[in-house]
């Protein structure tokens, strides 16, 4: 056997780096008090424990660098680890924050739309569903005319139309706009590559999650939605607004 | 050609193999040829409840592994002559199965039956995903509480996903519902979920609803399905649900709670 890594002619390599993106919850901080960040965190964690356990977190330090010279970095993510969070980046810092960060092994994201390392994704991987048209025609509608059932995703480049149901513990993406003639009780995430002027049209709005660029509500935030009536979202001021058609 | 069903659920233990042997020989009573196959390797529970447990020599995976012949391994059931029984091996371990010799075993079966019904185990994992890989229809089991309801759901989404319809861009796998152990009475009370309740997530295609019934757990002591007791609730639902299969145009039963007549109520009877 030879030890050359390419010599598996005939097999898949081992490894495989591919470009991708996800959706991470951020963390902006608006005072830096140690005792309140972590009595809030514990707020919403316990709003919805099992979305938010293991979720990974980046920390928007924007605000905070304006009015705290001294920050301790470490006792932060100390803060958000108790709290069953894990944290993968900070943005928004000071160049001794970002030296600080990296020292601590996390990463240092860009704040700026144009700045971000935004690759588009090549395919990402899911439970397929079984599709009426190619998947990488950009900015091309995708419409799925049968249930999403828990535990699959559909990805769509341009917008996205389900004719029928979003079960819970699905997920559903689109880099344009998503409409859903059914119920939507699964996730819900438009404008996935930072496209904040997508919307979301629902029929009947039960979703454990929708998200527009980034910017999210979880179904505890969607307890004044009457169920059955149509709404559409989108974003005004980066915030989730919910309006009734 | 025959139809391949699978019973099939996710949950464990909603009723998926008092089903399989139900609707085995509720077709084969009617003069359709089926085979039923345990896929449930390690457990072996089908033979148990078809009570044939004793007249087990070869298995599923015997036959897989080219170790004895399809004829040697079927099991003819003595109540009807239509119905054969292919166990799962109690000894073997479930990487036993392979997708290929499944696939291999179903295609012979498929010249000479007419149905094929086989019985998943719980999970979603290898041995539930062989079981349903080659299916035509999916009789999906379901018990009206949120946790079997959210499993079938995903259930669903493996079958339209995963399967070999799904992978050659076939017609999709025909989804049927199948509402097990309902008591309309706890529904009432509201500790269950209501058949609505439950069409309401799923939007699947109402085979049948089979009442939580004593006869069920009779039948499976003795070893008989509970479709032959023909008195017994259970029974009736099994054969209204072969009978809608087969395309008849039988009315729902078993939703509701049953009013007591002034007879029963005068003298107490059941
Ligand atoms: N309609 C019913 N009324 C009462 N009891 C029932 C009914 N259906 C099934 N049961 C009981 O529920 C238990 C599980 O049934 P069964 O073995 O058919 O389920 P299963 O889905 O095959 O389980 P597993 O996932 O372990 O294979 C058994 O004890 C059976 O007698
Ligand atoms: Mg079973």
């Amino acid at each position: 056997m030879s030890s050359n890594p390419h010599n598996a002619t005939s097999q898949r390599p081992v490894l495989e780096l591919k470009s991708s993106s996800f959706t991470v919850p951020l963390l902006v901080l608006n005072k830096y008090d140690l005792h309140l960040i972590s009595d809030q965190l514990a707020f919403k964690v316990q709003q919805a424990p099992e979305f938010f356990k293991n979720s990974p977190l980046i920390i928007d330090l924007n605000i905070l660098v304006k009015t705290t010279t001294d920050l301790d970095l470490k006792a932060l993510f100390d803060i958000v680890r108790k709290h069953k969070f894990i944290p993968v980046g900070i943005r928004g810092g000071k160049p001794e924050h970002n030296t600080a960060a990296n020292e601590l092994g996390i990463p240092v994201q860009s704040t700026t739309q144009t700045n971000r390392p935004a690759p588009k994704p090549q395919k990402i991987e899911t439970t397929p569903v079984a599709e009426q048209q190619s998947d990488n025609e950009k900015n091309q509608t995708k419409i799925i005319t049968h249930p999403i059932r828990s535990g699959q995703r559909v990805y769509a480049h341009g917008d996205l139309i389900v004719l029928s149901q979003v079960s819970a513990g699905s997920e559903i993406m689109a880099e344009g706009n998503i409409h859903v003639y059914g119920t939507l009780r699964g996730r819900a995430l438009a404008g996935v590559q930072g496209n904040s002027g997508s919307r979301i049209f629902c029929s009947n709005l039960q979703a454990e999650l929708v998200s527009i660029d980034g910017i999210y509500k979880i179904n505890d935030d969607l307890n004044d939605i009457s169920p059955g009536k149509p709404v559409q979202l989108f974003l005004k001021e980066q915030n989730l607004v919910i309006e009734y058609l | 050609m025959a139809r391949i069903i699978v019973v099939t659920s996710g949950k464990g233990g909603v009723g998926k193999t008092t089903t399989s042997a139900a609707i085995a020989m509720g077709l084969a009573k009617r003069g359709h040829k089926t085979a039923v196959i345990d896929f449930d390797v390690g457990l072996r529970n089908l033979d148990l409840i078809m009570g044939c447990e004793r007249r087990v020599v070869y298995d599923f995976i015997n036959v897989i592994n080219e170790e004895a012949s399809l004829n040697q391994a079927l099991i003819k059931d003595k109540r009807c002559n239509q119905l054969y029984i292919l166990p799962a091996s109690q000894t073997r371990d479930k990487d036993a199965l392979t997708l290929e010799g499944v696939g291999k075993v179903l295609d012979e079966l498929s010249k000479t039956f007419k149905y094929i019904v086989c019985d998943s185990p719980a999970g979603i994992e290898k041995g539930a995903h062989l079981a349903m890989y080659y299916a035509d229809d999916a009789f999906v089991v379901t018990n009206p509480e949120v946790a079997s309801v959210r499993d079938s759901d995903r259930m669903l989404g493996i079958l339209s996903s995963k399967s070999r319809r799904a992978e050659q861009g076939k017609d999709p796998i025909k989804e049927y519902l199948l509402l097990s152990r309902y008591s309309p009475k706890r529904v009432n009370l509201g500790e269950m979920l209501s058949v609505d309740d439950v069409q309401e997530i799923l939007s699947l295609h109402l085979l049948g609803v089979i009442p939580e019934s004593q006869s069920v757990l009779n039948a499976s002591n003795s070893g008989t399905p509970v479709i032959l007791d023909e008195q017994s609730d259970a029974g009736k639902a099994y054969n209204d649900i072969v009978a809608r299969y087969l395309g008849e145009d039988v009315p729902h039963r078993f939703i509701n709670e049953e009013k007591k007549g002034l007879f029963s109520k005068l003298f107490g009877s059941k």
